[in-house]
C-alpha cells in the first residue's frame, strides 16, 4: 500500500506550479516548499504538474529542479517526479552503466514489478534511450549473467494463479540437481527461474522445501562470495516476498559505512506508492525501530525531510 | 491390361478432387458433376476406375484409399482454414500457430518467422493472446518444448521486444558485422546456434540496425551472411526474416507451390497470405516477380482451386 499522504483536494497544477516557481525564485531554494508539494501528489497529479509546468514556462520541470537542488535530494526528487515505467527504465539505464555482478537493481526491478509493468519499463527504455532494454543489458553483460539477466528482462510471465503440481515436483527435482552438481548457471535453472509463472515457482521452492528438507536458498549458500549466487537467491526472494526482500535492501543500505544512498532512494521512491507500507511493518518487526526513525538517524537535510515524507510518519 | 480410358469429364472431376495436383478442391466443378451426372451411376463407376489414387479395385468393386480421404479432408479444409484464420485477430492467431508447433512436429522455423516479421506490439500481443489462451507464457512454453540446441535461440527471439527507430550506431553494426563472420568461420566448441555473441546481436539489435550489419557484412567479405549461413537451421531462416520478410516470405510462397511439397511446406501458403495480406502482400508480389519472374497472382491461380484459390487471390490481390 501507498504510503504518500495526499490531501483529498489538491490545489490544481498550475497553482502547484506557481508555488514550485516561488520556490526557485530569488537566491537558494525553498526546498521544504518542493518537498511540500512534490511529495504529496500521486503520479498522476505529478505528471499533469510536469505537463502545465512545461506549458506554462516552456522548460522541464525536470531541467528547473536539476538547476535548483544538489545531489541526493535532487536525484530523489527527479526520479520521483518521473512516471513509473520511466523512472524503472532511468535506474535500469544506470544500473547498466556502472554495471558490477554484485549490482542488484536490475534483478529487483525486472522480478518485482508486474509483467505489464516490465513492459511499460521497456517501452519507455526505447522512447528515451533509443535502443531496447535487452540490447543494453545483451552488450554490458557477459558469461553467466548476460544468460541470466537478458531473459529475466525480457520475460512476460503467466500472471495467473494456476499451477501444474506435477511440473513443480519435477523442477524442483532438476533445481535440486543442478544446484548439487555446482552447475548454477545451468541453462535448466535459468529456464526455470526466468520463464515459470510466479505462482508456478512458489509452488517449486514450497515442492523444495517439503522434497529435500530446506529451502532452495539455503543450498544456494556454499560461496558467500559469489555473486552469481547472490543474484539466484535475490531472484528467488523477490518472488517468494518482494516486500522482504525490499526491506533487507533498505536495512542493508541504512547500515552501511555511510549510507548507500542509491539503493535507498531507488527502493523508497520506486514503492512509496505501490507496497512501503507493507515494507514498513516488516521493517519494524525486523528491526524494533521505525523506519522513519531509522532514516532520520542515518540520513540529514533536505533529502532526510523528502524520504520521510514518502514513507510516512504514521506507525 | 490397358489403362481405362479417361474421358475429358472424368479427367474435370478429378482435377476439382485435387487429383491432378493443387492446392484447394474445385466445390463448383464437383456439384456441377453431381447434377451432370444425375442417374448416371455408370459414370461415376467410369470415375472411380480411373481415379487411380482415390480409388483401388478390390475384387467386384472399386474402394476408396483411406489415405486419400485424409488428403481431402486437408483439401478440403483449405477453405475453411482460411477464412477462420482471416476472422481472427491477429495475436490469436499467432499464438495458436506458435502453440501447434510446440504441441505436434512442425518446422522450429514457424517460430523464427512469427518472432522476426512481427512489429515489436505485434509480438508483444501475442505474447499476450498467448497467456490468455494457453495460460503459459509462450517463452515458458518454448523454453520448455524446444529441446535441441535451437532453444536458446528461440526463447530470445520470441521475447525480443526490438526498438524500432531508425537511430543507428555505424560502428557497433560495422563491428558486430566482424563479429559475426569471426564467429561463422571460426569453428568453436559449442554449435553456430549456440553462439552468445551470435544470439545476442541477432535477438536483441534492432531490424534497421541488423539490416545495416548485414549491408556491410556483405560489402567487407564479399557473400550475404545468409550465404555464409548455409544450412544452418534457424539461423539462416532468422537472418532472412530480419532482413527481408517479403523476399523470405516470396520463397516460402514458392516452396508451397512446387510439385512434391509436404503437408506443412504447403499449409505455409494459407499462414503467409493470410497472415501478409495487410501488411507487405504488394512487396511480397514484387519480390515474388524478381526472384522468380512470375506474378504471384497467376502462379496461385495455376495451382490452386476453388474457393480456396478465390480467397488466397482477393487476399493477394489489389
Amino acid at each position: 500500500m501507498s504510503t504518500i499522504s495526499v490531501a483529498v483536494s489538491v490545489p490544481s497544477p498550475a497553482e502547484d506550479c506557481e508555488q514550485l516557481r516561488k520556490a526557485f525564485q530569488g537566491w537558494g531554494t525553498n526546498e521544504g516548499l518542493i518537498i511540500s508539494i512534490l511529495a504529496h501528489r500521486s503520479a498522476a497529479q505529478r505528471r499533469q504538474i510536469r505537463d502545465a509546468y512545461a506549458q506554462a514556462h516552456s522548460e522541464d520541470l525536470l531541467k528547473a529542479l536539476d538547476k535548483e537542488l544538489t545531489r541526493d535530494f535532487e536525484k530523489a526528487v527527479l526520479l520521483w517526479i518521473l512516471d513509473p515505467p520511466e523512472r524503472d527504465a532511468v535506474l535500469a539505464n544506470e544500473a547498466l552503466k556502472k554495471w558490477s555482478p554484485g549490482n542488484r537493481a536490475l534483478i529487483e526491478i525486472a522480478v518485482t514489478r508486474t509483467a505489464d509493468e516490465m513492459f511499460a519499463v521497456r517501452r519507455a527504455y526505447q522512447g528515451r534511450f533509443k535502443r531496447s532494454l535487452e540490447e543494453d543489458v545483451a552488450a554490458h553483460t557477459n558469461g553467466d549473467f548476460r544468460k541470466l539477466l537478458v531473459p529475466l528482462v525480457s520475460s512476460y510471465r503467466y500472471e495467473g494463479p494456476e499451477v501444474n503440481a506435477s511440473l513443480a515436483k519435477s523442477e524442483a527435482k532438476i533445481l535440486h540437481e543442478k544446484i548439487n552438481e555446482k552447475a548454477y548457471g545451468h541453462e535448466e535453472i535459468i529456464r526455470i527461474l526466468t520463464t515459470r509463472s510466479k505462482a508456478q515457482l512458489f509452488a517449486t521452492f514450497n515442492d523444495y522445501n517439503n522434497g529435500f528438507g530446506h529451502p532452495i536458498n539455503k543450498d544456494l549458500k556454499s560461496d558467500p562470495k559469489d555473486d552469481f549466487l547472490f543474484a539466484l537467491r535475490a531472484i528467488m526472494r523477490c518472488i517468494i516476498c518482494p516486500e522482504r526482500y525490499l526491506e533487507k535492501v533498505i536495512r542493508l543500505a541504512i547500515n552501511k559505512m555511510g549510507t548507500d544512498e542509491c539503493a535507498l532512494t531507488r527502493v523508497i521512491t520506486t514503492r512509496a506508492e505501490v507496497n512501503m507500507k507493507h515494507i514498513k511493518e516488516i521493517y519494524y518487526k525486523r528491526n524494533s525501530v521505525r523506519l522513519d526513525h531509522a532514516l532520520k538517524k542515518d540520513t540529514t537535510g533536505d533529502y532526510e525531510d523528502f524520504l520521510v515524507a514518502l514513507i510516512g510518519q504514521d506507525a | 491390361m490397358a489403362l481405362p480410358l479417361v474421358t475429358e469429364e472424368c479427367e474435370a472431376v478429378i482435377r476439382a478432387f485435387s487429383g491432378l495436383g493443387g492446392l484447394g478442391v474445385d466445390e463448383k466443378a464437383l456439384v456441377s458433376a453431381l447434377g451432370k451426372w444425375r442417374r448416371q451411376p455408370e459414370k461415376r463407376a467410369q470415375l472411380r476406375k480411373s481415379f487411380v489414387g482415390f480409388f483401388t479395385a478390390d475384387g467386384s468393386f472399386e474402394r476408396c484409399e483411406d489415405d486419400y480421404i485424409r488428403y481431402l479432408k486437408n483439401e478440403f479444409a483449405r477453405f475453411k482454414n482460411i477464412m477462420v484464420l482471416w476472422a481472427m485477430h491477429p495475436w490469436e492467431r499467432d499464438a495458436r500457430w506458435v502453440h501447434h508447433v510446440l504441441h505436434k512436429p512442425l518446422p522450429l522455423d514457424i517460430i523464427v518467422e512469427i518472432a522476426c516479421t512481427r512489429s515489436s506490439e505485434e509480438l508483444l500481443g501475442a505474447r499476450k493472446a498467448y497467456h490468455a489462451l494457453f495460460h503459459h507464457s509462450l517463452e515458458e512454453d518454448v523454453a520448455y518444448h524446444v529441446r535441441e540446441n535451437y532453444s536458446n535461440l528461440l526463447v530470445r527471439l520470441v521475447s525480443a521486444y526490438r526498438y524500432e527507430g531508425n537511430r543507428i550506431n555505424k560502428e557497433m553494426a560495422t563491428s558486430e558485422a566482424e563479429a559475426l563472420y569471426s564467429a561463422i568461420k571460426t569453428p568453436g566448441v559449442k554449435k553456430l546456434v549456440e553462439n552468445e555473441e551470435v544470439i545476442r546481436i541477432l535477438t536483441t539489435r534492432s531490424k534497421p540496425h541488423l539490416r545495416v550489419t548485414f549491408k556491410h557484412y556483405k560489402e567487407k567479405y564479399g557473400k550475404s551472411i545468409e550465404e555464409h549461413l548455409g544450412d544452418e537451421l534457424c539461423l539462416r531462416e532468422t537472418v532472412q526474416c530480419l532482413d527481408s520478410p517479403p523476399k523470405y516470405f516470396s520463397k516460402v510462397i514458392n516452396k508451397a507451390l512446387k510439385d512434391g511439397a509436404d503437408k506443412n511446406t504447403k499449409d505455409a501458403l494459407t499462414r503467409v497470405i493470410v497472415s501478409r495480406a495487410d501488411v507487405d502482400m504488394k512487396e511480397i508480389k514484387e519480390a515474388y516477380h524478381q526472384q522468380y519472374g512470375a506474378e504471384l497472382e497467376d502462379v496461385i491461380s495455376k495451382n490452386t482451386l476453388g474457393s480456396y484459390r478465390d480467397a488466397l487471390l482477393s487476399l493477394a490481390g489489389q
